[in-house]
């Protein structure tokens, strides 16, 4: 999931100045459960604004804010509103789907921290860097790209102190984790797999993939 | 030939110190304290910004060093380059006559004294070491593109932490450099022969051949071993030398004489060496005087090592 979490309001505010009529959108998926762009955001933030002299006038929440088809056909309530802005209440590639959409300045209300996994409401942890070039099968399924700091792809280097990273002792060290995953999945053997060069070629943005082309 | 290559191929006791680059740019206090190793030591390893803290680089202190006579090894870490920028500091290494390297990871910029810096990591330890290797065999860069007048050679070192758990961590990293094409390594600080004697038992078990250098910090004071203890990852110095060391503090202020904390470090630094060297349990020492390079020849008499014996 892609891990959002809201601007101070302050910055949007300053994103809107001069403009008073706006549309709200959100993202009925990743944008929900962070919190930051589903029914119940939208309609707090459509409070705020109303409160600080804006007109609020058009809202969407499209099942996901990243479908470009699905988002062209939602943000058709904006086109004869009088809509002056759009706020984007969805990640940044949500933003830039509406924008693609519209003829129209859109505005995110969100930072778009990272992909991550729900450990429970309201608690995100970053799990994958989207490397292109997935190595957690030799790994014990623990991703060493995001997980250590220094994303060692051939074991720990020698920074940790009692299980903890030397980046920060608030982590353990993903490499310790990897190992004793792997000896209890009877997979010591792969830690011994060379991997000197990952190669950042797959990492090179902004990237593309087609399944037609590919077929 | 490398001057630490051909100490170990003619099954010589090999010996290292280390130094660091100035944090500016007049070399001048380093080229002074580089006149005490001066035939004393294989190859002087010049840091490579340690602790991710802003120096001078370490090919320049390198350059300086061999046109003065001093062999140099140049210490290459993943953080701040790319591996076309490694490529490119070692084909300028080897213009100069520099052949002899240590690869490392290199520590992360969060506890450097410039945090914004965008840490690199294109190459691990590994990474770098299988780079040299690959480019060797070759004649070609990381590339595949062909290199004027084919790929210099390098005697390659890596490092090692002895004291660490779980050690088969280690271990296996160690087995990965080697592949890789770490010739050498030097361990982090040891100050007993114990833990020395269960690593070298565990990498002979693993049957990993390189040539194992022991790390040696003579120590300063007993501040200082404590301070190294409580937040320098893999050092262990044990309870009883630092009691020495206070009592050396306290005899010291007693008697009015200076610096006698210091000269019992350098003793037990001494004694260590000269242990190691008798019983034949690793292959050379690599020297960390941080600073006081000029202990250096009255440590190695003192253990009656003379690398032109
Ligand atoms: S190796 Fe890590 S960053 Fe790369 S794809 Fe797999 S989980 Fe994601
Ligand atoms: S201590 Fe462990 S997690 Fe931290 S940088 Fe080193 S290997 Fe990676």
């Amino acid at each position: 999931m892609i891990i959002t979490q809201k601007k101070p309001i302050e910055e949007l505010m300053a994103m809107l100045e001069g403009t008073t009529r706006v549309g709200l959108i959100g993202c009925g998926n990743c944008a929900t459960a962070c919190q930051t762009g589903g029914e119940k955001d939208l309609a707090e933030m459509k409070e705020y604004l109303e409160a600080h002299g804006k007109q609020v006038v058009g809202t969407a929440i499209p099942d996901e804010c990243c479908q470009k088809l699905l988002v062209k056909k939602e943000v058709k309530v904006f086109k004869d509103s009088g809509a002056e802005a759009i706020v984007c209440m969805a990640c940044g590639d949500g933003a830039q789907t509406v924008a693609a959409n519209l003829k129209l300045p859109v505005y995110p209300s969100n930072n778009t921290m990272f992909l991550g996994q729900v450990e429970r409401v309201g608690v995100f942890n970053e799990a994958c860097r989207m490397c292109g070039d997935c190595v957690v099968g030799s790994t014990g399924g623990i991703c060493p790209i995001t997980q250590c700091a220094k994303s060692l792809v051939n074991g720990p280097c020698g920074g940790q102190k009692d299980g903890k990273c030397e980046v920060n002792p608030d982590n353990d060290c993903a490499w310790i984790k990897i190992y004793n995953r792997l000896v209890e999945l009877g997979q010591e053997d792969k830690i011994l797999e060379v991997r000197p060069d990952k190669g950042y070629g797959a990492f090179s943005y902004p990237r593309k993939i087609s399944l037609k082309e590919e077929k | 030939m490398s001057l630490l290559q051909q100490a170990f191929e003619a099954g010589k006791f090999g010996v290292t110190a280390e130094m660091a680059p100035p944090k500016g740019y007049d070399f001048s206090v380093q080229m002074e304290d580089a006149e005490y190793l001066r035939g004393r030591v294989h190859g002087v390893n010049v840091t490579d910004m340690q602790s991710a803290c802003i120096k001078a680089s370490s090919l320049g202190l390198c350059i300086k060093l061999k046109q003065a006579g001093i062999e140099p090894i140049l210490q290459m870490t993943g953080r701040d380059r790319s591996r076309i920028a490694i490529i490119g500091e070692y084909l300028t290494a080897a213009s100069f006559g520099i052949d002899t390297t240590l690869a490392l990871t290199g520590d992360h910029t969060v506890v450097g004294d410039c945090k914004d810096s965008k840490p690199v990591f294109d190459l691990d330890s590994c990474g770098i070491l299988k780079l040299l290797s690959d480019m060797e065999a070759s004649g070609k860069d990381c590339g595949g593109n062909d290199l004027e007048g084919g790929a210099p050679k390098f005697y390659k070192g890596a490092s090692v932490t002895p004291v660490y758990e779980p050690m088969v961590l280690q271990i296996n990293k160690l087995k990965k450099k080697v592949d890789c094409g770490a010739m050498y390594v030097q361990t982090q600080g040891i100050f007993e022969l114990e833990p020395l004697k269960r690593f070298m038992d565990a990498v002979d078990k693993a049957n990993i051949k390189v040539h194992v250098m022991a790390g040696i910090i003579p120590l300063k004071a007993a501040g200082m071993a404590k301070y190294m203890n409580a937040s320098v990852p893999g050092i262990d110095v044990p309870e009883y030398q630092i009691k020495r060391l206070t009592d050396a503090a306290a005899e010291g202020k007693e008697k009015g004489i200076k610096g006698l904390p210091g000269k019992v470090g350098i003793e037990m630094a001494a004694e260590l060496i000269q242990k190691i060297k008798e019983e034949k349990i690793c292959d050379g020492i690599h020297l960390m005087t941080i600073g006081a390079e000029k202990n250096i020849p009255t440590i190695l008499d003192m253990a009656g090592v003379n690398i032109n014996a």
